[in-house]
């Protein structure tokens, strides 16, 4: 007996009995809408990770200053100005693993356009800087060694701090003020979006390193040549944890750290941080989806209960069919199909389930829900599985019935 | 119809016996039978509840494989045959005709006759094409898209027919055709196979009835699991009974559903 003869009885059956094919089908249609619904809340959450990693840079360390004791008082991780830029250029020349290593000082300043004046984050850098986070000018030109030299009076905003001060204007070649001091914005940066701590990174100014120090810190760290910060990047392929340890040592070194004296400095391989996160937030993913199939494990079991129930029913039906001719396999084949058709209507309709759940979550929780276009095809598939399995027993319990006790049956 | 001597039978049995366990006792419910049915006859299986005339009738309709002795259908020893082998069998060479008509319900008349074809891989066009005709044979060309539920006692039992008829089988075995009709509709029915058997189908029949027995050819009596008499008769017309039946009762054929 062809499939398709054999799908038009299964349909047959399964609309003679439509409130029952609906309940029983939902099951499964509530186990496939979880797991898609589950798959894409961990997929949403992973590719918020992702994208930190991407904005991030690759192969990205970061070091701050680290707590220090003077004359008996410590001095919190990053509080004190241990770092400066010869170390960054020491670590650059010395360390073979380093790409870049990129100083930075930083501090917040009020910044005045025309009539428009917004707080916001001064970034006192070097072109390197832009190496090192992988981070892009959107339009206009970047930082030129001989801005940095001349301690030029340029900068370039982020797209925030663009919007707060020009709104849809073009910036380019606008004059702004910071601490009185008129800069020329030569640039806008791309767009980096929340760090890992929720901060808005696109709210940024960048002056070269050595205005910010001269002309708008200009406290005594700057004729220390200290840093609020080294952004190091290694080449791609290197061994970072191999890379931090060099560093250590040689920042150890220049600051005459005795041994058994603790480190004026921390590193901090961000990179690492979130790898582990996104590790963290995959097996989160698996354990709802885990979690989730469950219910698909029971609407299994009810499709097995009631195509049992349905041969009992059926089997004066059963008897017939072989009285004229159904061999077995024609009668486990119907059956079979009767359970995966049931089960895989209910996978289709899950997926919409899904899809809105989906939606709904990310609407009404405001989190961030990816479809995961594989765990509809899984779902599904996992689905049909599901009828296959538990389709199986009562299909086979239909096959062996005998022609003349089947034809008795009442 | 069978005046020239039939060397091969179409049914022959020799020794034919059947037993059950029922609990835990063992029931024999047939005890040696043999017979031989030529091609063409038209024969009334007879006897009491128990004497083993439906075992007989599920043994010759492949339904049921007997404990001892031998079955050959049109030259095949069938009783050796198992599973999937009797159910061909029973597809291409057995039609049958049961007492509650055993159609499928929410079916139309079409697809219910075409069920056979279904299983003996009919393309889908020709299992229409023939499920029509025999339809139309049977008077139900008007009706091929109604489901059981809308039809009468009489009418489904004529689907059934059609339905045995429709894969060109060697017999038609009816078990109490007319055990659920009333007495003018079992007229008809009958009537219905004493055509098919002119035409040359041999009908093999299941009754307690006599008057319905009387309308075979041969009358094979069964009694404790043993034939006990085997009788060719004068059969009776059952299109000239219901001509009567009409003339006598004639305010009783309005109603046809029993």
């Amino acid at each position: 007996m062809d499939l398709l003869a054999t799908l038009r009885i299964a349909l047959r059956a399964l609309r003679v009995n439509k409130l029952r094919s609906m309940l029983t089908m939902l099951g499964i249609i509530i186990g496939v809408g979880a797991v898609i619904t589950m798959i894409s809340v961990g997929g949403g959450a992973q590719a918020r990770v992702e994208e930190q990693i991407k904005a991030l840079g690759s192969n990205l360390m970061i070091i701050i200053p680290g707590s220090v004791t003077a004359g008996g008082a410590r001095i919190g991780t990053g509080g004190a100005q241990t770092l400066t830029e010869d170390d960054a250029a020491a670590i650059a020349r010395e360390i073979p693993e380093v790409q870049v290593a990129a100083p930075a000082l930083r501090g917040g300043e009020q910044i005045i356009a025309g009539a428009a004046n917004w707080s916001v984050t001064i970034q006192g850098v070097t072109p390197d800087y832009f190496v090192a986070r992988e981070w892009n000018i959107a339009t206009g030109r970047g930082f030129e060694p001989q801005d940095v030299a001349r301690s030029a009076k340029v900068a370039i905003i982020g797209q925030s701090t663009a919007n707060q001060l020009f709104n849809d204007g073009d910036p380019i070649d606008q004059q702004v003020r910071i601490r009185n001091v008129p800069f020329t914005i030569i640039g806008v940066l791309e767009s980096k979006g929340q760090s890992m701590g929720g901060v808005d990174q696109d709210d940024v100014v960048m002056v070269p390193i050595t205005t910010a120090r001269n002309k708008i810190f200009g406290s005594p760290q700057g004729r220390q040549r200290r840093v609020g910060q080294i952004s190091v990047k290694t080449y791609e392929g290197m061994d970072m944890k191999e890379a931090e340890l060099k560093i250590a040592e040689l920042l150890r070194q220049r600051h005459r750290r005795q041994p058994g004296q603790e480190d004026d400095f921390s590193i901090r391989n961000l990179t690492e941080i979130l790898q582990a996160r996104e590790e963290s937030s995959k097996v989160l993913t698996l354990l709802l989806a885990a979690v989730a199939s469950v219910s698909l494990l029971v609407g299994g079991i009810g499709i097995m209960n009631i195509m049992l129930v349905s041969v009992t029913e059926r089997t004066r039906e059963i008897g017939l069919r072989m009285a004229v001719g159904a061999r077995r396999q024609d009668i486990l084949k119907q059956f079979l199909v009767e359970a995966v058709t049931l089960s895989l209507l209910g996978g289709l309709l899950g997926i919409l389930l899904g899809l809105g759940g989906s939606v709904a979550i990310g609407e009404l929780a405001g989190w961030r829900t990816e479809l995961q276009p594989e765990s509809v095809l899984l779902s599904v598939g996992f689905a049909a599985a599901i009828g296959m399995f538990f389709g199986f027993y009562p299909a086979r319990k239909a096959s062996r019935l005998l022609p003349i006790e089947a034809l008795r049956y009442e | 119809m069978t005046d020239a001597p039939v060397t091969d039978a179409l049914i022959r049995v020799s020794s034919l016996a059947k037993r059950y366990v029922v609990g835990e006792q063992l029931v024999t419910a047939l005890r040696g039978v043999s017979l031989e049915i030529q091609s063409g006859d038209f024969v009334a299986v007879m006897g009491p509840s128990g004497s083993g005339k439906s075992t007989f009738m599920n043994l010759v309709g492949c339904l049921d494989s007997p404990s001892e002795g031998s079955y050959f259908l049109a030259g095949d020893e069938v009783s050796k045959m198992t599973g999937d082998t009797l159910a061909s069998i029973r597809n291409r060479r057995i039609g049958f005709v049961f007492q509650q008509f055993n159609l499928l319900a929410r079916t139309s008349a079409l697809d219910n006759v075409e069920l056979p074809l279904l299983y003996a891989g009919v393309l889908p066009k020709d299992r229409h094409e023939r499920a029509r005709r025999r339809l139309a044979e049977v008077g139900l060309a008007d009706r091929m898209d109604h489901h059981p539920s809308q039809l009468s006692g009489g009418q489904q039992q004529r689907v059934a027919i059609a339905r045995a008829l429709v894969n060109d089988p060697l017999l038609i075995l009816a078990d109490e055709p007319t055990g659920a009709l009333d007495s003018r509709t079992s007229l008809e029915v009958m009537a219905l196979l004493q055509k098919l058997n002119r035409d040359g189908m041999t009908v093999v029949l299941v009754t307690h009835e006599h008057d319905i027995a009387a309308f075979a050819r041969r009358n094979i009596h069964f009694r404790d699991g043993r034939v006990v008499r085997d009788l060719q008769i004068e059969a009776c017309d059952a299109a000239q009974a219901l001509r009567e039946f009409d003339a006598t009762a004639p305010q009783e054929n309005v109603g046809e559903n029993h």
